[in-house]
């Protein structure tokens, strides 16, 4: 196409343009670098934003997820989110897994970083320990754990028996279920709060400290006054970081409880994937995946603009 | 005298707190190990370790039934192929985007921090019924391409802000010299990006390695499925049969531990840069 109309223009019937200025040539030089980004641009618009784009798009639909006909039905998915006691049980269960870790492994993960970055022996392995659970897939841990909490031989009714307890089974209520799995997420990526306290407490100057101790400051007032408030960055990317990877809770819930019984232990996210697969309903399935993209945005934006304004204000 | 009493009660008290939060982490892998080398039949305690006799069974069961090997192999070829094209492809990409900050490759940052946040789930209906039409359901290259696309924005983010903090004279140099725009990338910058590199690498590998989201729907069928996936259908098919999937889970995990005791150090600096 373009070569067509190179061809077909008239070849001199204009004088030829100067040779452009060495800025414009530059220019031209930056501009082509940008292809450089193609690649990437192109697996974006194919895998991500076709998906997100198409997902709004299905879910004004009542698509059933395998047959070719689907009939606009506006917006009633979306309403039906705000009428569905099933969703709405769902979304507060996602918030206590979303906030309930965020809150778990700030008090941890700076409680450790705090221990171990003092003089304590053997604190390379501990360090090493703690952080090893991030490295492993939800799937093996949610497993591991399923082990430590089932009925029969499982460790902790164990360990509740020899107290004089009941064995109990403890994944089959919803309190129990939702408690097991906030604690089981937690203590996994205890080690990444742990790993961004430590970098940011080795990032404070020994001078700040010296000088609280000459002003007499004991050690609380230091924590408080020069510790705490030097840790700011380093709590605003820990509790982000922890406060998306709690929403979109799933993979630990599949193994652990698959959500149940009945939806007691489910996330949005494990409710998506039934509401798709099992009950085919895809179009109520995609408004719910908006609306946890949406959601999780919006908390994101909101969690960073706060903390920043925070330290703005500290500073 | 008090002072040096209460310091060290303090002292026992962290040391107490660290120790107990170890035992923890280690809990789970203990339970895991002494349940894998027992026979089912065998209802003793796990916290008994049978020193023994163990019982190799279960990891024969998983390796036979639950195609544990097969699905540890594919995970291989999928995590190592897409590591290295998302290595590839994000500095490429990143290098426009940390040196020419015009209004349109702000715009284009901008929506790859956007694309961080969006939850798998939430592109999953379209995903999955868009990778049914081209066939590419149960396929390496279908799955290798999502995990790609996904993995992307963290990795382009990471290359983007280290390239910022490059000196950029360095570059500039080049180009005096007559070295043009991509002799100097291929020339000067390609070999300054090997500590992000170590990073994007072993978060891309590891985060792959251990996907579950999409790529247990994607990938169901045991001939390409990767360990995850895997791992939960051999779980959800023998729940009556625990050490059989304690042993599955425990072979999955090997790699992960062997790569992490050869190089932590990088692992953890990977990570605290991922952070910020």
């Amino acid at each position: 196409m373009t070569t067509d109309v190179l061809d077909t223009a008239p070849p001199r019937s204009v004088p030829p343009a100067a040779p452009p200025p060495r800025r414009r040539s530059g220019r031209f030089r930056g501009a082509s670098i940008n292809l450089l980004a193609l690649p990437a641009l192109l697996l974006f618009a194919v895998f991500t934003i076709y998906p997100l784009i198409s997902g709004v798009a299905i879910s004004f639909s009542d698509w059933d997820g395998y047959s070719a006909d689907s009939n606009p039905v506006g917006g009633a998915n979306y309403l039906r989110l705000f009428t569905d006691d099933t969703f709405r049980a769902v979304l507060i269960t996602t918030f206590i897994y979303g906030i309930g870790s965020t809150v778990v492994q700030q008090v941890l993960g700076l409680g450790l970083a705090l221990a171990l970055d003092g003089k304590l022996a053997g604190r390379g392995v501990a360090r090493a320990i703690i952080y090893l659970p991030v490295l492993v897939s939800p799937i093996v841990m949610g497993t591991f754990y399923y082990l430590l909490f089932q009925y029969n031989t499982g460790a902790f009714n164990d360990v509740v028996v020899a107290f004089g307890g009941e064995r109990q089974a403890w994944l089959s209520t919803q309190g129990g279920g939702v408690t097991i799995i906030l604690a089981v997420n937690s203590i996994q990526f205890v080690g990444t709060s742990m790993i961004i306290y430590l970098a940011g407490l080795q990032g404070i100057a020994p001078e700040y400290i010296e000088a609280a101790i000459l002003d007499g400051a004991n050690a609380g007032q230091r924590f408080r006054h020069v510790v705490l408030p030097l840790l700011q960055p380093a709590f605003a990317t820990s509790v982000v970081l922890n406060l998306i990877g709690g929403l979109k809770l799933f993979d630990v819930i599949q193994v652990l409880t698959g959500g149940g019984p009945g939806t007691s232990t489910s996330s949005v996210s494990t409710l998506i994937g039934r509401t798709y697969f099992d009950a085919q309903s895809a179009g109520y399935s995609a408004a719910m995946g908006v609306a946890l993209f949406f959601i999780i945005a919006v908390l994101t934006i909101l969690a960073n603009g706060a903390l920043n304004r925070r330290r703005l204000e500290q500073q | 005298m008090n002072a040096v009493l209460s310091r060290r009660a303090v002292g026992l008290a962290v040391g107490a707190f660290v120790l107990l939060v170890v035992v923890i982490q280690l809990l789970p892998f203990y339970v895991a190990l002494t349940t894998s080398l027992k026979p089912k039949t065998d209802l003793s305690s796990q916290w008994s370790f049978p020193l023994s006799e163990p019982f190799w069974g279960n990891f024969v069961t998983a390796v036979t039934d639950g195609g544990i090997l097969r699905a540890m192999g594919n995970s291989v070829l999928v995590a190592s192929v897409s590591t290295v094209l998302v290595c590839v492809i994000g500095a490429f990409a990143a290098y426009p985007l940390a040196r020419r900050p015009t209004a349109y490759n702000r715009g284009i940052l901008a929506i790859n921090v956007g694309l961080m946040m969006v939850p798998a789930l939430s592109i999953l209906v379209p995903l999955y019924s868009m990778l049914a039409q081209m066939g590419a359901l149960n396929t390496y290259w279908g799955v290798i391409l999502v995990m790609v696309a996904t993995s992307l924005p963290i990795s382009i983010f990471l290359y983007a802000s280290f390239m910022r903090s490059l000196p950029i004279s360095v570059e500039e140099a080049a180009m005096i010299d007559g070295a043009n725009i991509f002799q100097t990338l291929w020339l000067v910058v390609i070999p300054m990006l090997k500590p992000v590199t170590a990073t994007v690498g072993i978060l891309t590998g590891v985060g792959v390695w251990n996907e579950y989201a999409l790529s247990g729907y994607i990938l169901t069928s045991p001939e390409t499925r990767t360990i995850a996936p895997a791992i939960a259908s051999f779980f959800s098919m023998q729940s009556s049969n625990l050490p059989a999937a304690a042993a599955a889970s425990l072979l999955a995990v090997i790699p992960v531990v062997i790569a992490y005791l050869f190089l932590q150090k990088y692992f953890v600096r990977g990570l605290v840069g991922a952070e910020k």
